[in-house]
């Protein structure tokens, strides 16, 4: 694997620009969780002229739905979910100034390029690794939409979380790339 | 007849949950090792270092494996010669599912498919009875997440498909499903019966274990022929590129329809959880 490269966020134009697609990361300082239903609410504010829960500039928004977390921890098990549902409203976060999306699997075409177009990363977390990654959640707090329970957006303070670069802000893909390499028909 | 109160089934189930969410099995894990030795890309053997590091922190007991802890299916055989008494065998099913998920810091993913409200506790379990001979109920507890079970298919093929045609459905179904079902996958897959037969041969097949062959020599070949098929898409762990794209391929064959020939794939991810005990 690359040599790990450290980001703290919030992140710069500068600091997504340096990254290509397979260098791994590890991500210090605060990053904020949602999934589909919480990106749905927050697109429905965006369309209605209202301000969001949480100021997405800079940031990083990890797709996450963490298990209850045991007396005495930050968290449950935290582990990325599937991005594609996230796809319909990852642009419109992406325009608002969010430099980094966490999750796993693969991302709609329009979402790859508004990457290039806005200077941000899809970073991919180790699926089913939920154990390993909430050890690097130090602090979490819910921050919005309670009600959705583990889909409500929490404010994460996390040291080191390692993750990997899928598409960088040039329009490459390591799922493509990846595959590529090692496909023997 | 022998008399089975439901009292005993809730502890039974509670506890077949909690440890399918947090003790993978040993086949899963050698499955791990033998990747970490032979994948051709660096970055695919961190991964499995990783997968294997993470089962092994989930088996203190602290955090479950994957957050997503599943819906839970209940394969629940019932001895002919067992009557059950003091309750409802759904009730206390779904008891030990409720009981599960609450105790066992468990994340609970049901929900109503319109509302999307969660229905707050991880119930209904998703139940498949069999009443099968003798005066025991085997229960089956898998925790299937979302996130693989996306990328399953069922595809009624025409009969002139033939083997190539099983096989190229599965191969091209794991090639576009990627990386979203978190690769290495294992994979299982219905072949006969009717449309919601082959499904349910599908889940069943995944009840096997990593390198548990078809007692079928024919079909276990062809267990084989699509597993390596699959791990030449290079697709790898996490889809990031790499030779260890599927972990296993379990096949379950019944007669079907002389106009039919149907076919399901249930994806599974590398957390392929399963526990069973018998009562």
């Amino acid at each position: 694997m690359a040599n790990e490269i450290r980001l703290k966020t919030p992140l710069t134009d500068a600091d997504v620009d340096k990254l290509k697609i397979g260098d791994k990361v590890l991500i210090t300082g605060v990053i904020y969780t949602g999934r589909d239903a919480a990106h749905k609410r927050m697109i429905d504010l965006i369309n209605q002229g209202k301000e969001l829960p949480i100021d997405v500039k800079g940031q990083i928004i990890y797709y996450v739905g963490p298990t209850p977390a045991r007396p005495g921890k930050p968290i449950g098990s935290a582990g990325p979910t599937t991005s594609y549902r996230m796809d319909a409203y990852a642009p419109k976060m992406m325009e608002l100034g969010m430099k980094g999306m966490i999750g796993k699997g693969n991302r709609a075409p329009e979402v790859i390029a508004a990457m290039k177009k806005y200077k941000a990363i899809y970073f991919g977390a180790t699926g089913g690794a939920g154990a390993v990654l909430a050890r690097s959640i130090k602090k979490a707090k819910v921050v919005a939409y309670e009600d959705l329970g583990p889909e409500a957006i929490h404010r994460l303070e996390v040291e080191d979380f390692p993750a990997v670069v899928i598409n960088d802000t040039k329009g490459n893909d390591l799922y493509v790339e990846g595959a590529k390499k090692y496909r023997k028909d | 007849m022998r008399e089975v109160h439901v009292s005993e089934i809730v502890p039974i189930v509670k506890k077949l949950l909690i440890d399918a969410n947090y003790k993978i099995g040993q086949d899963i894990v050698d499955a791990f090792d033998k990747g970490i030795q032979k994948d051709e890309s660096p970055v695919a053997r961190e991964v499995l270092k990783e997968l294997k590091q993470n089962v092994g922190i989930s088996a203190e007991g602290e955090y479950p494996i994957c957050q997503d802890t599943g819906l839970a299916v209940l394969f629940v055989d019932i001895g002919q010669d067992v009557h059950i008494v003091g309750g409802n065998i759904r009730e206390a099913l779904n008891e030990g599912v409720r009981q599960a998920y609450k105790d066992g810091y468990l994340r609970k993913s049901s929900c109503d498919p319109f509302t999307r409200k969660n229905t707050g506790d991880n119930t209904p379990a998703i139940v498949h009875y069999d009443i099968v001979p003798g005066d025991k109920i085997r229960i089956m507890a898998v925790p299937k997440g979302g996130g693989a079970e996306n990328m399953s298919r069922v595809h009624m093929l025409a009969p002139s498909a033939g083997v190539e045609g099983i096989k190229d459905f599965i191969v091209n179904r794991m090639k576009e499903a990627g990386s979203n079902p978190c690769p290495p996958t294992v994979v299982g897959v219905g072949i006969g019966g009717t449309f919601e037969r082959t499904a349910i041969l599908a889940k069943k097949a995944l009840l096997r274990k990593v390198g548990e062959r078809h007692p079928d020599p024919v079909i276990a070949k062809l267990e084989q022929e699509v597993l390596e098929r699959i791990n030449k898409l290079g697709i790898g762990p996490m889809g990031y590129g790499g030779t260890t794209t599927a972990l296993d391929v379990f096949f379950e064959v019944e007669p079907c329809h002389i106009a039919s020939l149907p076919l399901a794939v249930n994806v599974q991810c590398h957390a392929n959880r399963h526990k069973e005990a018998t009562i």
